[in-house]
């Protein structure tokens, strides 16, 4: 949608989406696109929007597909909930809470899986195979599939400690393990992307395999990866509603409920509005830190 | 000033997409309003003309349902719907409709759905239901040896995790008549609420009686039927909101209910399923 955007890399004065049309920002670029390129990309923006609620407003069902999806007195009873049916607003809290616990434990698991794949050294092979047969399965597998191997699977079991756990924490520790063969796979783009003579350099200064990982690879890797990592979490902040499939009443399942109860979608709306507030902050942090991170790369290669 | 053909091209599209779909408008909504369906076979509004085409879920469930995947020949809404068309004088055609699209907005492409559907008055705001053909009760499945069998009143399920099919009545009584102190677990099928309650992870599933029956003594070994509760709910057939064939339909129905069918067809398909204790409220 943006013109903003395929030019960018070439032409700084071209704004971001979203982006305020101040004068500084249009002066920085060339002079003569600056302006004309901000007014061109609001008109076609507003024309767009225009033709699409033209489209939408004219449409033959347009008023009975409003009131099923929009209709302001089931909005109201989605978010605050009724007697029947549970307010989608408080099972959101569910979704954050599920996050917020996977995300910080698939940052450390993804982490040693993929330090331990990058050991070198022939007698480390086992681990390393493991490492790489957990990252290939992990990615293969459908989450969904994990998730009722764990969540049926194990309590099924008939262990002593780990089979009687909370439907949740199977929905977390199935999140976990799927997620963390991604983000090893970022970490490692980003431990092999820290050049060779880093590591000899570190070697030759005394510093142990150890300490050169924790010193020297890792602040650098980790640095350059954090935008893919960000990307990964928003994947994962959507995922969390496939929890509700063990059992536990999260936003979109409980969307679900008051839809099929008042057979009526706008509870799915809220529970969309609840996701996006979530995600938006995040994916506009990610771009703020690729545009911090392209700077800086910029300012280094001046120097 | 290739931007300004593009807008002008984009405006010429969107006018010409809203003009066509205002012609469509018009043809659904203007034949069977206001005036006395007549309900002759060959003035029967049908969405395929010369067939009666009847939507249910897929998988479907014996004892609603036997013989082939969408080629039923038997079960209680089987028979009835076959009973149905053969009072209109039609032949039968079975389509696949998932119950959360029952309710979408637009026209259906079927001309109803029979899928143990409750009828309930929120439901009834949105879709149009045929007069009820089943009083259908909530029934409570548990392992055999656990705890919860014992229960007989309402407020001996309080203290138990109890789960239920997603977007059923079931959760609704769950929610508003038992209330457990725990909250439901709601799974996407039945069969996700079974493999749960073997698992140990709820102490009993909640869903219609006649399921909880079927349940019992085909699908989930060592289970019992803990209690029925009666809750004046009555499946009825989903149509689109307005269509006029609910009208015979319903007086097909009321034949089938009034010369004896509609009981021969419970004693032949349901009569092992309803034999259950019942639950009192306290």
């Amino acid at each position: 949608m943006s013109t903003g955007e395929s030019g960018r890399d070439r032409d700084p004065g071209v704004l971001e989406p979203g982006t305020p049309a101040t004068p500084q920002a249009a002066g920085r670029g060339s002079r003569l696109f600056g302006g004309r390129a901000v007014l061109i990309s609001t008109t076609s923006t507003i024309v767009f929007l225009v033709v699409i609620a033209v489209i939408v407003a004219l449409a033959p069902g347009s008023s009975i597909v409003g009131e099923r999806f929009f209709s302001g007195f089931h909005l109201r009873q989605a978010i605050f909930g009724t007697p029947g049916t549970p307010s989608v607003v408080g099972a959101f809290f569910l979704n954050v809470r599920i996050f917020m616990i996977a995300e910080v434990l698939i940052l450390a698991l993804a982490l040693v899986v993929a330090v331990v794949r990058s050991i070198p050294g022939p007698a480390f092979f086992p681990l390393r195979a493991l490492a790489v047969a957990y990252t290939d399965l992990g990615r293969g597998v459908p989450l969904i599939l994990v998730l009722y191997m764990i969540g049926f699977g194990v309590p099924g079991l008939g262990l002593q400690f780990f089979s009687s756990r909370s439907d949740v924490t199977y929905g977390i520790v199935a999140l976990v393990l799927v997620y963390s063969a991604y983000v090893t796979e970022v970490y490692r783009a980003g431990i092999d992307s820290v050049h060779d003579s880093q590591v000899a350099a570190a070697r030759a200064l005394g510093l142990s395999r150890y300490k050169t990982m924790r010193f020297v690879v890792l602040p650098q890797a980790i640095r350059r990866v954090i935008p893919p990592l960000l990307n990964d979490f928003i994947g994962l902040q959507k995922d969390t509603a496939l929890v509700s499939v063990l059992g536990s009443v999260e936003a979109a399942r409980a969307a679900q409920i008051y839809g099929a109860s008042q057979f009526n979608y706008a509870s799915y709306v809220v529970a969309a509005v609840l996701f996006i507030a979530m995600t938006i902050p995040l994916a506009r942090f990610t771009d703020h830190l690729i545009e911090r991170d392209r700077r800086r790369r910029h300012v280094g290669a001046v120097t | 000033m290739d931007t300004r053909r593009i807008v002008v091209a984009a405006l010429a599209t969107g006018l010409l997409l809203a003009s066509c779909a205002e012609e469509q408008a018009t043809s659904p909504g203007s034949s069977g309003d206001g005036q006395q369906q007549s309900c002759a076979t060959k003035d029967l509004p049908l969405f395929e003309p010369g067939t009666l085409t009847v939507a249910t879920d897929d998988p479907a469930f014996p004892p609603w349902f036997e013989g082939p995947r969408r080629d039923y020949n038997g079960g209680y809404e089987g028979d009835l719907a076959a009973e149905v068309a053969d009072r209109l004088g039609l032949p039968l055609e079975w389509v696949t409709e998932p119950f959360n699209k029952s309710y979408a907005p637009g026209q259906k492409d079927y001309d109803f759905d029979i899928n143990q559907i409750s009828i309930t008055p929120e439901r009834d705001q949105v879709v149009d239901f045929s007069d009820g053909y089943f009083n259908n009760n909530q029934g409570i499945l548990a392992l055999e040896g656990t705890p919860i069998t014992d229960a007989t009143t309402v407020e001996d399920l309080k203290g138990y995790q109890l789960g239920t099919q997603v977007g059923t009545t079931s959760l609704n009584f769950i929610n508003t008549v038992i209330q457990p102190e725990a909250g439901a677990k709601t799974f996407d099928t039945t069969n996700d609420a079974k493999s749960a309650l073997d698992a140990g992870q709820i102490d009993a599933l909640v869903t219609d009686l006649v399921t909880t029956v079927y349940l019992r003594d085909f699908e989930i070994k060592g289970s019992v039927v803990v209690g029925q509760y009666p809750t004046d709910e009555q499946f009825g057939m989903l149509f689109e909101q307005g269509n006029p064939l609910g009208e015979c339909v319903n007086k097909a129905l009321s034949e089938i209910k009034s010369d004896g069918t509609l009981k021969k067809l419970q004693d032949k398909w349901l009569q092992d399923y309803l034999s259950v204790p019942t639950v009192t409220d306290s």
